[in-house]
């Protein structure tokens, strides 16, 4: 296993920032929960949280950090014993995704940019693996990676004040859904009729970093009776658990 | 057992400490924008130290007590009244029944904290009471919505307890900063000009984010999105600065030049726009 060269920094009084190399990678991302896991399991009394991004994590103590230099000597001596941790399960969340013409109001503007059709674009879409890298901008808002270099799109120059929730997207790189009705300045492709964010919850997204997430296209018959469902709590969501 | 609000202000939200370990889920911090002055509302009715309290901004509600309780102000002075009769801040009032809290003009600071007797019992979410958009049924105070409470005074409890504090000046002009993970990726004009200037705080300034008026011309990259706290300050490529608060996203893709003490996150909270900061740097 590669030990990366990570920097450390004091972020504030009581937290600090532990970054990887600049990069978006599926082997930095296991890198970064490998270490945030066996924070999170052997260090419960004095840490608060601990959050991740793509290539960092910031770690938020309880009090104000006592010594600084000490403290991120105790990280380093962490991250050297992170293999102990093995790999947790992964999921592979099977979304349901209508790419209707009702829902996918960018899907011509990229059809005709990227010289793909629209049944090109869905196909290229749905087919991929993605990722799920972490959870920001708004809650339950998924960053996910791995989409296709022939669906990169550029974000829109003027943002639209407003799209439906459920509103699958594309922006430069990444392809994501907008748990809520938002401000979005990606590119919409398609709805996905289920919830993913639910503050009524324990644990109100269902899917975590780390986790695979596939498209399912479907009608919008389907997109329908699935939000029916949903709106009754009667829909289970398909998925895969398997051994990482 | 409740309170009435007959007028809404400005922006009051309920507050406590707001949500931790809900961040991966993208889920804001939120909670009282001062927190001191939050916990000394609270202390001063010997509430427990997670207490929901409220948060008024600048022009307070008009609120309608429907039973007999005790009520602590502290933070800003927005010229509070009870019954049209001007009330002493940062200490125990005793309310009857019906009795109506107003307030008039802002005086000083920027937002107040009303606390009561035991804590308001509004709707809890995620272990906090916290009014937060797209989390709680609503996100701020509207007329005729009603704030529960417990009704148990014990009369003779800690009368004769006095909390001595100091004057709170939130004039102050300096904010203590840190250095922020890309602070070195500035240029040393950009650095001079971000110690030697003063800053105005502007009007577009909320519990997400405080901005400025002043620019700092600015054509640093973005950075791959990483992770901000309340008080990180973003430098946007504008040339803007954004304070982020307590309602903030929990990722960000500017750079992220300082990080706000703690104790200055409290104190710019306190800021109207207008007013003129400074930032410090103490590492």
């Amino acid at each position: 296993m590669t030990n990366f060269e990570l920097e450390y920094y004091q972020f504030s009084e009581r937290s600090i920032l532990v970054e990887w190399p600049q990069k978006i990678d599926e082997s930095i991302l296991d890198d970064v929960l490998m270490f945030k896991n066996h924070l999170l399991k052997s260090n419960t009394k004095v840490i608060l949280d601990i959050n991740n991004a793509y290539n960092s994590i910031l770690i938020v103590y309880k009090l104000t950090i006592d010594n600084i230099n000490d403290e991120i000597s105790r990280l380093k001596t962490y991250y050297l014993d992170r293999i102990s941790i093995k790999k947790s399960v992964t999921t592979l969340w099977k979304i349901p995704v209508c790419y209707d013409e009702k829902f996918g109001l960018d899907l011509e503007d990229i059809s005709s940019k990227n010289k793909l059709s629209k049944s090109d674009i869905i196909r290229i879409h749905s087919e991929q693996i993605y990722t799920v890298f972490f959870i920001g901008f708004l809650p339950g808002f998924l960053y996910l990676g791995g989409l296709d270099n022939r669906l990169h799109f550029p974000r829109k120059k003027t943002p639209r004040s407003q799209v439906e929730k459920g509103a699958v997207a594309i922006g430069h790189h990444q392809t994501g859904i907008y748990p809520n009705q938002s401000p979005a300045g990606w590119n919409i492709i398609g709805n996905s009729p289920i919830n993913f964010f639910d503050p009524a919850l324990s644990e109100p997204c269902f899917a975590k970093p780390g986790d695979q997430m596939q498209f399912i296209p479907i009608s919008l018959e389907e997109h329908t009776k699935i939000k029916t469902k949903v709106l009754n709590n009667a829909y289970q969501l398909e998925s895969e658990v398997y051994d990482g | 057992m409740m309170v009435e609000v007959l007028k809404a202000g400005l922006y009051d939200t309920v507050q406590d400490l707001g949500r931790c370990n809900v961040q991966q889920f993208g889920m804001p911090y939120s909670g009282a924008m001062d927190i001191d002055s939050y916990k000394r509302s609270n202390l001063i009715l010997n509430n427990t130290a997670n207490s929901a309290v409220l948060e008024i901004t600048m022009i307070g509600p008009m609120l309608k007590f429907h039973s007999e309780t005790e009520i602590c102000i502290t933070g800003a002075n927005l010229s509070p009244k009870v019954n049209d009769k001007t009330i002493d801040q940062s200490c125990r009032i005793l309310i009857n029944k019906n009795d109506v809290l107003s307030f008039g003009k802002p005086l000083h600071g920027c937002r107040s904290y009303l606390s009561v007797v035991g804590g308001f019992q509004t709707e809890k979410v995620l272990n906090s009471r916290s009014m937060t958009a797209n989390i709680t049924s609503s996100f701020r105070l509207q007329k005729g919505d009603v704030l529960p409470y417990h009704t148990t005074i014990n009369k003779n409890s800690l009368k004769t307890e006095i909390l001595k504090v100091d004057g709170f000046d939130f004039h102050k002009p300096v904010i203590e900063v840190y250095k922020g993970p890309e602070f070195n990726k500035l240029t040393s004009v950009q650095k001079e000009t971000l110690f030697a200037s003063d800053f105005t705080i502007s009007s577009e300034s909320n519990r997400m984010a405080y901005r400025f008026k002043e620019q700092i011309p600015n054509n640093m990259d973005a950075i791959i999105t990483s992770l901000v706290l309340p008080g990180t300050i973003q430098l946007t490529p504008s040339g803007q600065l954004l304070a982020l608060m307590r309602d903030c996203q929990v990722t960000g893709g500017y750079p992220r030049i300082f990080q706000i003490s703690e104790s200055s996150i409290n104190l710019m909270s306190q800021k109207i726009f207008g007013n003129k900061i400074r930032f410090k740097c103490i590492n």
